[in-house]
């Protein structure tokens, strides 16, 4: 945690900070006895490794579950449940700036964002959460909890805090830590990371974001909304590289509508401390301007946890960059040992959330052929509006020279999101030309990860776009643009011998 | 003001109206045209990018320039001696100018800096190596070389001219070692590092890189770049996409696309041609719809494209705060919209849709006394940014492109006389080929 000039603070551990804690690492944690061999050794105590531990366990195996540090791994501790609370609120204050739109209005007197009070419902949200990762609950489960460095020794065993465990089958999922990008003057000025960020108690005057990825966008508007002035500095042309431009376009309007100083490609040169603040130099091509700051927020990417886990001596592939070589059934170079999650970057969709916890559990234990490729995984940028995936993008599918078509709705043709004065957004649905297969979706929209899910079961479930056009949605809601493409799909396909037919019935009648 | 330019423009005394749409796309047709002589330097060809002060030339706008003066030739505005001589003066100049990487210098690899001084014509404002500029310069080259093809000195030089200028351009070096071409290029930077994905003003670029019969693109840089494009059903029309209007004008400003189409057009049954007429009902869907609820916007009030803004603000009009830009590449439906319009690209939708582009012009033309005052669209106009009276803001002054697109789309849509040329330009056929065009006139 880095303190500059006195604008930012660490925060003293407080009762909530003493439940999460004592649930995801407790202070007197004894490791227990290792059995001779374990059906299944997970290294790696985030999400993804608990349910995978979970369901291994439920089904009856003998299963260990190795952290180095806390358990919940980044999405609990230090990511996507804490920067959640931290956008509800930071939502709320931009609704309540809004209000008047809707003839409600607070006076701007009387209306003040406590970043300190948010910051306390982040931690009170995270300790309720934190209960499934409890080591206690996991371990009256059966799944016996090992903390400290766990290294494989060999092809079949590892060793954690001076014990060795066996294991018939192991799963990597050690995950992946913020890239610190090399930049002069960087480390002398201090930064903030994922890591560090929700522990502040006071928000930085000045807040300069390095890296317009879903984590530097989705804080850089948080912390503006709470009234930080926010810029954001990203090395790309769009925000979010890996998204369609439309999407990326929408949030950078909404960005620069918040008032965020954005920076588009854009490098940060050196960082140099001046009197009682942080100069960053950033140049644009051959543009070249500085910006002062209070403090600097750090989100330009994650590098795979590969290192120390003693991954040569047991014959797994991998490297710095990429992380853990995969096959389509989660499998590494050694076929009795599997890696799922942010530690397998080249197959960046495999969350192990849910599902792929499910397809480790039936291929590792259960001799299952089960494939990572047929999985429809969305995923959600959590900013305002929200950007929500599923499934395959244009350029992939032209890429495989899949033919494609796009059925397009704007929010603002949806009648809800207008009653709700949501307009800003679309549903774009990827259809294979000449069929009903849905390939993929993006939505962008006020609530667009849950909009998404809709599309992602109809994916998994193998329904098409007629099927979708059949489904009906309780009117008026937002969810229902995804019915309105269904139905253009349905309209703007080429007439079949049935409407031939029910057209010559009709001139009959 | 820059040059020599000896002719006035000749606006319709105030208070006629034109009796009919003929009579109106005169008119702007003329007027339009008359904005090349009135900004243009006669020592050097080049023409100002816009009629403010101290601006300096942009090479789209001599391309354009280059290809009105075979229009106005032919529609006796101009003598032919005269656009010969205008026309050879201009490509005299881009064949002697310094080419090298010295920052000031006029080009480099055959390509043009985006704007040069007028009267030096060396670099200025540290502008880029435009690759997209250099191809709408380029198409006014070939376009004139076509158009040019009698016997005298002048016009025999204006073919040699053409020839060289066009086959010194180093398409391939575009591409920096990657599939597809980069946009640009400066001495103090190396290659610019903007995304240009998707379906892009740059169909010429390509066109023309790949007729090259020197430094010819390969066939793969056009489907790499085909592969960011993104066919969608947007207000339950079939369209390639593309936010601003004129992405879906300025190749097809030379190109005649009916009927001929590339395997992506070919696979989706539409074509270029179609395909921009589409364009413009969305344009004009958008602005019917109007979710932002700006001023004006409707049937005839619509072409959203890159262009002047009322400026960066914030301001509370009527209880709602509305944003403004300055110059932005603005599109529909998916924005940005901060309630201006482009009324070049309503003139720039003439050969695709006139049954919605000409009640637009004609509204522009009855409601908006200062675009009666001299026939010439401005670049942007904004019914919900206060302005001077109740007719919001308008952007200052003219711009070459504006005027250019207006010249060479009215002439598209009463003769196609600028498609009938360049489809006897075997640079064109051949990057056409190329690309994997077929059918319709490239067959003949």
């Amino acid at each position: 945690m880095t303190e500059v000039e006195g604008q930012v603070q660490e925060i003293t551990a407080d009762r909530e900070d003493e439940i999460w804690r004592d649930r995801v690492h407790p202070a007197e944690w004894l490791n227990p006895r290792p059995k001779d061999r374990y059906h299944l050794v997970v290294l790696g105590g985030g999400y993804g490794g608990i349910l995978t531990a979970l369901e291994a366990a439920r089904a009856g195996a003998s299963v260990a579950l190795v952290e180095r540090d806390l358990l919940g791994g980044t999405c609990l501790n230090a990511g996507c449940i804490s920067s959640k609370a931290l956008i509800r609120t930071s939502r709320l204050c931009a609704d309540v700036t809004n209000a008047w739109r809707f003839g409600a209005g607070v006076p701007p007197r009387e209306f003040h964002a406590d970043f300190g009070a948010a910051m306390e419902r982040m931690r009170h949200v995270r300790a309720r959460v934190s209960r499934r990762c409890s080591a206690q609950e996991l371990s009256e489960r059966g799944i016996d909890i090992f903390f400290g460095n766990g290294c494989f020794t060999g092809k079949s065993a590892l060793t954690v805090a001076g014990q060795e465990l066996r294991f018939r089958r192991a799963l990597i999922a050690t995950g992946a830590h913020q890239i610190i990008p090399d930049i002069p003057g960087l480390a002398e000025a201090g930064y903030l990371t994922n890591d560090t960020v929700f522990a502040l108690s006071e928000k930085p005057g000045r807040l300069l974001v390095i890296g317009g990825g879903p984590f530097g966008c989705e804080l850089a508007q948080a912390f503006q909304r709470f009234g930080s002035q926010v810029t954001i500095v990203q090395r790309e042309p769009f925000f979010l590289s890996q998204e369609e431009r439309d999407a990326a376009q929408i949030l950078s309007e909404a960005m620069a509508r918040d008032g965020i100083g954005i920076h588009l490609n854009t490098e940060t040169r050196s960082i140099r401390l001046g009197r009682n603040e942080i100069l960053a130099d950033l140049v644009t091509d051959d543009y070249e301007t500085t910006v002062a700051t209070d403090a600097i927020l750090i989100g330009v990417g994650r590098a795979p946890n590969v290192a120390g886990l003693g991954l040569e001596a047991a014959d797994v592939e991998f490297d710095a960059v990429n992380g853990v070589r995969i096959n389509d059934y989660l499998q590494t170079s050694n076929p009795r040992i599997f890696a799922a999650g942010d530690v397998c970057r080249e197959h960046r969709f495999a969350h192990i959330e849910g599902a792929s916890a499910h397809i480790v559990t039936r291929n590792a234990l259960f001799h299952g052929r089960q494939r990572l490729s047929l999985l429809s995984i969305p995923w959600c940028t959590f900013t305002d509006p929200e950007i929500a995936h599923v499934g395959m993008y244009v350029t992939e599918a032209r890429e495989k020279n899949i033919p494609v078509r796009t059925l397009t709705v704007l929010m603002h043709e949806v009648d809800r999101a207008v009653a709700d004065g949501e307009e800003e957004g679309f549903v774009k649905i990827h259809v294979r030309e000449g069929t009903d297969r849905i390939l993929g979706a993006t939505v962008v929209a006020r609530h667009a990860g849950e909009m998404i899910s809709e599309i992602s079961l109809a994916m998994s479930a193998g329904i098409g776009m007629r099927q979708l056009a059949c489904a009906s949605h309780p009117y008026p809601t937002q969810a229902a643009a995804i019915k309105i493409a269904a139905n253009r799909f349905i309209r703007t396909r080429k007439p079949s011998l049935g409407n031939w037919l029910e057209k010559l019935w009709l001139r009959f009648c | 003001m820059v040059g020599h330019a000896s002719i006035t423009p000749r606006p319709p005394a105030a208070g006629i109206f034109p009796p009919n749409d003929e009579v109106l796309l005169n008119h702007f047709q003329e007027s339009a045209f008359r904005y090349f002589l009135d900004r243009l330097n006669r020592d050097n060809g080049l023409v100002a990018d816009t009629t403010r002060p101290h601006y300096p030339s942009s090479i789209a706008v001599v391309g354009f320039a280059l290809t009105s003066y075979a229009v106005a030739v032919e529609r006796g505005w101009i003598a032919r001696e005269e656009a010969a001589l205008i026309t050879l003066t201009a490509l005299r100049f881009f064949h002697g100018s310094e080419q090298s990487d010295a920052p000031d210098a006029t080009g480099y690899k055959g390509f043009y800096y985006h704007f040069l001084d007028t009267r030096t014509g060396k670099r200025v404002w540290q502008s880029e190596l435009s690759m997209i500029d250099s191809a709408l310069l380029m198409a006014g080259v070939l376009t004139a070389a076509t158009y040019f093809a009698g016997g005298s000195d002048a016009e025999r030089e204006i073919r040699d001219l053409a020839e060289t200028l066009y086959g010194r351009v180093d398409w391939r070096w575009s591409q920096n070692s990657g599939v597809t071409v980069t946009q640009g290029w400066k001495p103090e930077c190396g290659f610019l590092h903007y995304g240009w994905e998707g379906y892009t003003e740059g169909l010429i670029l390509y066109i023309l890189g790949l007729g090259s019969p020197s430094h010819a693109l390969a066939p793969e840089s056009y489907a790499a770049w085909n592969a960011t494009y993104q066919w969608e059903t947007i207000y339950g029309r079939d369209v390639l996409y593309a936010g601003p209007l004129f992405i879906h004008q300025f190749t097809h400003a030379w190109v005649d696309f009916r009927g001929i189409r590339d395997r992506f057009m070919r696979e989706k049954r539409s074509d270029y041609f179609e395909n921009s007429r589409t364009a413009a009902y969305i344009h004009r869907e958008y602005a019917i719809r109007n979710p932002g609820g700006y001023k004006e916007y409707g049937q005839n009030y619509w072409g959203f494209s890159a262009g002047e803004g009322p400026g960066v603000r914030t301001i509370t009009i009527d209880g709602t705060v509305r944003r403004f830009f300055n110059y932005v590449a603005r599109g529909a439906p998916f924005g940005p919209d901060d309630g201006t319009i482009h009324p070049s690209v309503i003139f720039g939708s003439l050969p695709f849709a006139p049954e919605i582009a000409l009640p637009a012009i004609r509204q522009l033309y009855e409601q908006d006394p200062r675009i009666r005052l001299e026939f010439r669209v401005p670049n942007g106009l904004n019914a919900t940014m206060p302005g001077p009276d109740e007719r919001g803001w308008v952007s200052e002054g003219q711009f070459g492109l504006d005027q250019g697109l207006t010249v060479l789309m009215i002439e598209n849509y009463r003769t196609r006389f600028i498609w009938d040329l360049t489809c006897e330009c075997r640079y064109f056929r051949e990057g056409l080929r190329r690309a994997g065009f077929s059918g319709g006139w490239l067959e003949r």
